[in-house]
């Protein structure tokens, strides 16, 4: 496969999309207060960092990229597991999602 | 003998153990008994030593016997030893006998029913001769030890003693003052000897006395610095004991403590150490010519500055205690001379005659109900009798009045070194006699103002037999120890007494007529004008003080020619104000910086911790972006 033969999209357009996508994530991270929202932006910001792996190797050629990949994904089912375990506990605590009422550990 | 020779020092000790261990479970007299019993052991055991040391002079004219070693270092072996000469019988009689008679004297002067403020307790009462035994065992191991650092070892049980006793009655702040006032000056004259000591065990190699002394005469030419440096340390330490000038003023406010204390302070155990030491010592002294001027003018200037101060006090007891100044000053001043033998005889003479007037003083002073001003007692000639007649011949005794009292052959023998020795002067004579002048000017102020005159009140309560019987013997003394002149009676006595020291300057004995009559004349003018001024003509002597000059002069002379002031402005006052400066510790404030900046960061450091999981979240990724930003710029 050669870089951008098939799709016409240029590299550092697809690279600005995932850029886009992780920053969007992070936007999502700092401003929800959802838990589960918080959440789903992780989510978005793995995939973005696995759309950049993937990009990269489809541009260097190299099959790397495309292992690390499958890690990210290994590491997002990993880390929704835990994560949706946390929020139930925290439902469970404190009867509610919202991350701003969990900050008993404030110095 | 010398085997039981450690017995007079230890007898007092094993009374302050056992009253120390057992002293509150001790009832009514008992600690009485065993302090009088423990000091009366010590000086039968003393008289007994003086007659084997008299009867058969040992070889060399001493007895030494080394106990046991005390430690080993550096080549230094300093042990428990102790060393009998003529000079130490003479201080441990002398020592034991006053201190046994002021020990009996104290079982009633101390008892529960006295009159005295805060002795009303049993605690008080053994508490007392548990520290007059310690102050006893650590004089007689002062003057008995054979070694400097033993002596330095009683010497400094000695200051410890009178700080324990000078502020016995500690509940009044003023006498801890006092007390502690005792030791911080007396403990610049202790700084000095050490370093005085460091300098002999660095140079001489040995502590011990006698070994020192040969070691020195060999290794030190005579007016080298190093002798210099030695004697003027050691004559440093002496000072501060002895009280005196510049180290005297810690003596008059000495007199906070009971008054059986300052007559053992003044007469046996404490002030007279500085004599012994520089007597002692006397052949590291001939090897420093200059320092021995020193004493004698030290000598000089004491006795004449502290009779001075004597003339104008109104406290009895500080009458006294200037009045010891001004006699160990004396003895100072013989021995600066190098009338070693004069010294001795006037520390003998003047143990029993202020013994004798500290106890006749005490008698009055608790007859009246704890009043110690001279100005409001008068006429008690006929209601206080038997401490009349003490304090009269004590008097006596100390303004040398002629041919009778022992105090005038011991003054005269020291008068007639100062004039006749190759280290005497006319000018010392003259300041001697002048000073003698004022000694019985203030002697028999204080007989006339306080047994003289119209009396006030009724009968007074007596003084008890326990009391009186050691004035009585301490007047025989008084006048008797004049008859053992070295020339007079007891000759080969006091010969085999001085016998350890050098010859000196006695015996020269062409001194002339004006230098015989000269003595006597001078005591009996003294009392004479203390009866004009203050039997005959009072209106005069008001008239003399009253006016401006005289009062400041008289001002001047009662705080002891202000030597307190300018000491406490010189000394105490920069001191507490560098103090002052000094009171949140400067030194301290590099490691306290220290401790707030770590304290200061940890505040704002804790601020981040919130706890709100967007913001932490938040500060990853700034902080990612700024590493990412820097990664890319650089």
């Amino acid at each position: 496969m050669t870089g951008g033969g098939l799709l016409h999209v240029p590299f550092e357009h697809a690279m600005m999309f995932a850029g886009v996508l992780l920053l969007l994530g992070l936007a999502g991270v700092i401003a929800r207060r959802d838990a589960i929202f918080i959440l789903l932006s992780l989510e978005v910001m793995l995939n973005a960092a696995g759309l950049a792996f993937v990009l990269a190797a489809a541009r260097f050629a190299a099959p790397d990229g495309q292992v690390m990949f499958l890690f990210v994904l290994a590491v997002a089912a990993a880390e929704v597991s835990i994560g949706l375990a946390l929020v139930l506990w925290l439902y469970h605590y404190k009867r509610t999602i919202d991350i701003d009422k969990a900050r008993d550990m404030r110095g | 003998m010398a085997d039981l020779l450690w017995l007079i020092p230890a007898l007092p000790l094993a009374g302050f153990l056992a009253l120390l261990l057992f002293g509150r479970r001790l009832a009514g007299r008992v600690p009485a008994l065993v302090g009088c019993l423990s000091v009366g052991l010590s000086m039968a055991a003393s008289f007994a030593a003086a007659a084997a040391f008299l009867g058969v002079a040992p070889p060399g004219r001493a007895v030494r016997k080394t106990i046991c070693l005390w430690f080993e270092a550096g080549g230094l072996a300093p042990s428990f030893g102790f060393y009998l000469d003529g000079i130490s019988i003479l201080m441990v009689v002398v020592i034991t006998v006053v201190a046994f008679l002021i020990h009996v004297y104290s079982a009633d002067f101390m008892a529960a029913d006295s009159s005295l403020p805060l002795t009303g307790d049993g605690e008080g009462y053994s508490r007392f001769f548990a520290y007059m035994n310690l102050f006893v065992g650590s004089m007689l191991v002062l003057v008995l030890a054979d070694n400097l650092l033993l002596l330095y070892l009683g010497w400094e049980g000695v200051g410890l003693c009178s700080y324990l006793l000078i502020g016995f009655w500690y509940k009044d702040p003023a006498n801890g003052r006092a007390a502690v006032k005792a030791f911080v000056v007396t403990r610049v004259g202790d700084a000095s000897l050490a370093v005085g000591l460091f300098i002999i065990a660095w140079g001489l190699g040995t502590f011990d006395i006698q070994e020192a002394a040969a070691r020195a005469a060999r290794l030190w030419p005579e007016g080298s610095a190093i002798a210099i440096a030695a004697a003027a340390l050691l004559l440093g330490g002496a000072v501060g004991k002895s009280a005196q000038l510049p180290l005297q003023t810690w003596l008059p406010d000495a007199m906070a403590g009971p008054t059986p204390v300052s007559a053992l302070i003044h007469a046996a155990t404490m002030v007279t150490a500085g004599v012994y030491l520089v007597g002692r010592t006397h052949a590291l002294f001939a090897l420093a010519p200059p320092v021995l001027t020193v004493v004698a003018a030290v000598g000089a200037a004491t006795f004449l500055i502290a009779g001075a101060s004597a003339l104008v006090q109104r406290d009895i007891k500080r009458i006294l205690a200037y009045s010891t100044m001004s006699q160990v000053g004396y003895m100072f001043c013989a021995l600066g001379v190098g009338a070693w033998s004069a010294a001795f005889f006037h520390f003998m003479t003047h143990a029993f005659f202020k013994a004798l007037l500290f106890m006749s003083a005490g008698v009055v002073i608790k007859a009246l109900d704890n009043e110690h001003d001279i100005f409001k007692m008068g006429g008690l000639r006929t209601r206080l009798p038997s401490a009349y007649r003490g304090f009269l011949v004590g008097a006596a005794s100390l303004a040398a009045l002629p041919y009778l009292t022992a105090g005038f052959y011991s003054k005269e023998m020291i008068l007639d070194a100062l004039l006749t020795s190759p280290a005497g002067s006319p000018w010392l004579w003259a300041a001697g006699l002048l000073g003698a002048f004022l000694t019985a000017l203030y002697a028999f102020r204080a007989v006339f103002v306080v047994f003289f005159g119209e009396g006030r009140g009724g009968a007074l309560r007596q003084p008890s037999p326990l009391m009186g019987a050691p004035l009585f013997i301490l007047s025989i003394f008084a006048i008797a120890t004049g008859w053992l002149l070295p020339n007079g009676l007891a000759g080969p006595f006091l010969a085999g007494l001085f016998g350890a020291l050098p010859a000196g300057a006695q015996g020269a004995g062409t001194t002339g007529p004006l230098a015989a009559l000269a003595p006597p004349v001078v005591a009996i003018a003294g009392v004479v004008l203390a009866g004009l001024f203050y039997l005959a003509l009072p209106r005069t002597r008001r008239a003399l003080t009253g006016s401006a000059a005289g009062a400041a002069v008289h001002r001047f002379l009662f705080t002891g020619w202000g030597f307190d002031g300018l000491y406490a402005s010189l000394f105490v006052t920069p001191f507490v104000r560098l103090a002052k400066v000094n009171r949140s510790d400067i030194i301290d404030a590099p490691y306290r910086a220290i401790g707030l900046i770590a304290e200061f960061s940890s505040r704002g450091l804790s601020l981040t911790q919130s706890g709100k999981v967007r913001w932490y979240a938040a500060a990853v990724a700034i902080g990612g972006a700024v590493f990412l930003g820097l990664a890319v710029l650089l």
